[in-house]
């Protein structure tokens, strides 16, 4: 055998390059959505060097105290000029409460948004779920400030006494306690009302999710004798886990960059508040619009500066949620 | 481990498990032919017809499956044997639309009566599916006990029904050393022999296999018709197959379904010899022969 194949050892050619000539409508095709997909970076990118050139003369100037300190005042010398060595800028408190804000909206919102996705995906009949689904979408597209309003006028109300419930038997846990007896426009109320916003990306990303859950994985948790809460705990949930976990992500970045509804709804203070029920708190993107209207040059840049903050902080929670995302793994896709 | 030691570790392990109603089906078979009346133990199809919306697809099939036997439904795409299966363990009423008349009786009740649980008759009836459908997210072993987390029952010794699932199902020896990793890494045919060991670990009584070997390579189709035979006489088999030399080598008892058109009927019922070598039907002869389907 072996001695018919005893010739010089075959040479190992190169490897070749493969390619192929694209068609004209290719290349123009690939031209127009390479230049769509780029575009959204190129603004984020534009966006990002215009904060940073305008808030980079305040962020020098205060240094790390604009992250650590509390306090915003944008002083004036004797002719009426702004004053850089007095001016104190720090954005602590908003920072802090902005996080705050947002997580009691998620701690919300999340388990009603995820119960109702379950609801819609395997229990509601057919034109239940039409109707939800076009309701929620319909919510989706609400203006935030109609939702600062009805926080303001009905959830204030109605969210003072649960306020004070929650004080009376929680207050042993420091962030139910009231330093003073003021529960309206606090954290608590910001946070219901951004929970009621971020409701329905968080339902309809966790539906989508949901949905593509493999039937015939469903089926055999139904063939084993499960209920169909066994199935959902077996099948479904580690199914759809990290994609959960993306759209809270998506729910959480809306939370704090939300704006207008915070606000008319929240009582912004610029003191570092852990009460959740009292009635002070901060949240970045409200902050500048409370000062965007009556600010001199000087306290703009400051907000842009702010604005730069809250972009990178927007920034690493997305980072995160990533991390979270790749963690929890596709072991249950 | 060679095969035949596989059989006898399975076959003690069976007169163990179903000691009783060994000496019941041998009895039975002596007693009973097919297509007589009800055995009082096992699983009895009376005048099922089906329905997926206004489509009638299956129409008035009456069939009992002798307990500790194999009964292979075969016939040609869209003759309502797998429909049929499907409404053997509820599974049907999974369909939107889906509708049944007639009735099956396990253990000669009804298990479309009104207020049965349906958990417990799945839990009753297994079922291993066309398509190999381990959970991902689980280990093996999770895999192969996840029918009890899922019906929340309690077991004792988990390990000993573990290695026993996988015994009977004949994939102990391929997997024993790595039980904790996930089921996904498996070829086809052993997830789907993992599929059949998750079946078994609820204890069913009778186990329904719907094309079990249509997605898998030769060599993994007739590792499962020897699981197949393992399992014989400890459990009652219902198999859907489009392979007949399959219906021919793992099946006591053989029905043949036919549409000319119209809902599925059963045309035929009988052993399995009896239908491949001497059908009563000109129609069975057909298509046990080959000349068409």
């Amino acid at each position: 055998m072996s001695s018919t194949i005893t010739q010089a050892p075959a040479e190992i050619p190169a490897k070749r390059e493969i390619s192929t000539k694209p068609r004209l409508s290719d290349r123009v095709f690939r031209g127009v959505v390479t230049s769509g997909g780029l575009s959204s970076l190129v603004i984020l990118g534009l966006i990002l060097i215009f904060l940073l050139f305008n808030g980079y003369s305040t962020l020098k100037s205060q240094g790390l105290h604009f992250l650590t300190s509390s306090n915003w005042q944008a002083a004036v010398n004797d002719a009426g000029q702004f004053d850089a060595k007095n001016s104190h800028f720090g954005i602590a408190a908003m920072l802090i409460g902005t996080m705050i804000v947002a997580v009691i909206a998620v701690i919300i919102g999340v388990p009603i948004s995820v119960g109702a996705a379950i609801y819609l995906t395997f229990y509601a009949p057919a034109f239940v779920k039409r109707v939800m689904v076009s309701a929620i979408d319909l919510m989706a597209a609400f203006p935030s400030v109609l939702f600062g309003l009805w926080g303001f006028f009905v959830l204030e109300s109605s969210g003072e006494y649960w306020a004070k419930l929650i004080n009376k038997f929680f207050s042993w846990i420091p962030i139910f306690q009231l330093p003073a007896p003021y529960v309206n426009r606090s954290p608590f109320i910001a946070g219901l009302v951004l929970a009621v916003m971020i409701i329905p990306i968080v339902t309809s990303i966790s539906r989508e999710i949901f949905s593509q859950t493999p039937l015939d994985r469903i089926q055999a948790a139904y063939a084993l004798g499960g209920t169909r809460f066994a199935m959902l705990r077996a099948v479904a949930f580690p199914y759809a886990r990290s994609g959960i976990v993306g759209g809270i992500m998506l729910g959480l970045g809306r939370a704090m960059g939300e704006t207008v509804a915070v606000y008319t709804v929240l009582n912004i203070v610029y003191q570092v508040n852990w009460h959740i029920l009292f009635s002070a708190g901060g949240n970045v993107a409200s902050m500048i619009l409370l000062k965007f209207g009556d600010a001199s040059p000087y306290e703009i840049k400051a907000l842009m500066a702010a604005g730069l903050v809250l972009f990178i902080l927007t920034l690493i929670v997305n980072s995160l949620a990533n991390l979270i995302v790749a963690r929890t793994g596709k072991s249950g896709r | 481990m060679s095969i035949e030691s596989a059989d006898n570790q399975g076959d003690e392990m069976e007169t163990t498990i179903q000691k009783s109603s060994l000496s019941d089906i041998s009895a039975a078979r002596a007693q009973k032919q097919p297509g007589s009346n009800a055995l009082g133990v096992g699983l009895e199809a009376r005048g099922v017809h089906a329905w997926f919306g206004e489509k009638h697809v299956l129409e008035n099939v009456s069939l009992d499956f002798w307990p500790g036997s194999v009964t292979a439904l075969i016939g040609p795409s869209g003759c309502g044997k797998s429909t049929f299966i499907r409404t053997l363990n509820r599974m049907h009423e999974f369909i939107p639309g889906a509708a049944m008349a007639g009735e099956v009786l396990l253990n000669g009740e009804d298990i479309y009566a009104a207020g049965v649980d349906v958990t417990k008759i799945r839990l009753k009836v297994g079922m291993v599916f066309q398509k190999p459908n381990p959970f991902p997210s689980m280990t093996i072993a999770e895999n192969v006990l996840a029918g009890l987390k899922l019906a929340q029952l309690k077991v004792e010794k988990k390990d000993e029904l573990l290695e026993e699932c996988l015994e009977r199902a004949g994939l102990w020896s391929e997997v024993k050393d790595r039980l904790n990793t996930h089921g996904g890494a498996l070829s086809g045919g052993q997830q789907q022999r993992l599929c059949i060991a998750r079946a078994l670990a609820v204890r069913p009584q009778v186990l329904l296999m719907d094309e079990p070997c249509s997605a898998l390579d030769p060599g993994s189709t007739l590792r499962i018709e020897e699981t197949i035979s393992q399992l014989s006489s400890s459990v009652t088999i219902v198999i859907v197959t489009h392979n007949m030399q399959q219906a021919a080598r793992v099946s006591d008892y053989t029905a043949f379904f036919l549409s000319d058109g119209g809902p599925g009927q059963m045309v035929e019922v009988g052993s399995t010899n009896d239908i491949f070598s001497r059908p009563k039907d000109q129609r069975t002869e057909n298509y046990v022969t080959g000349r068409f389907g």
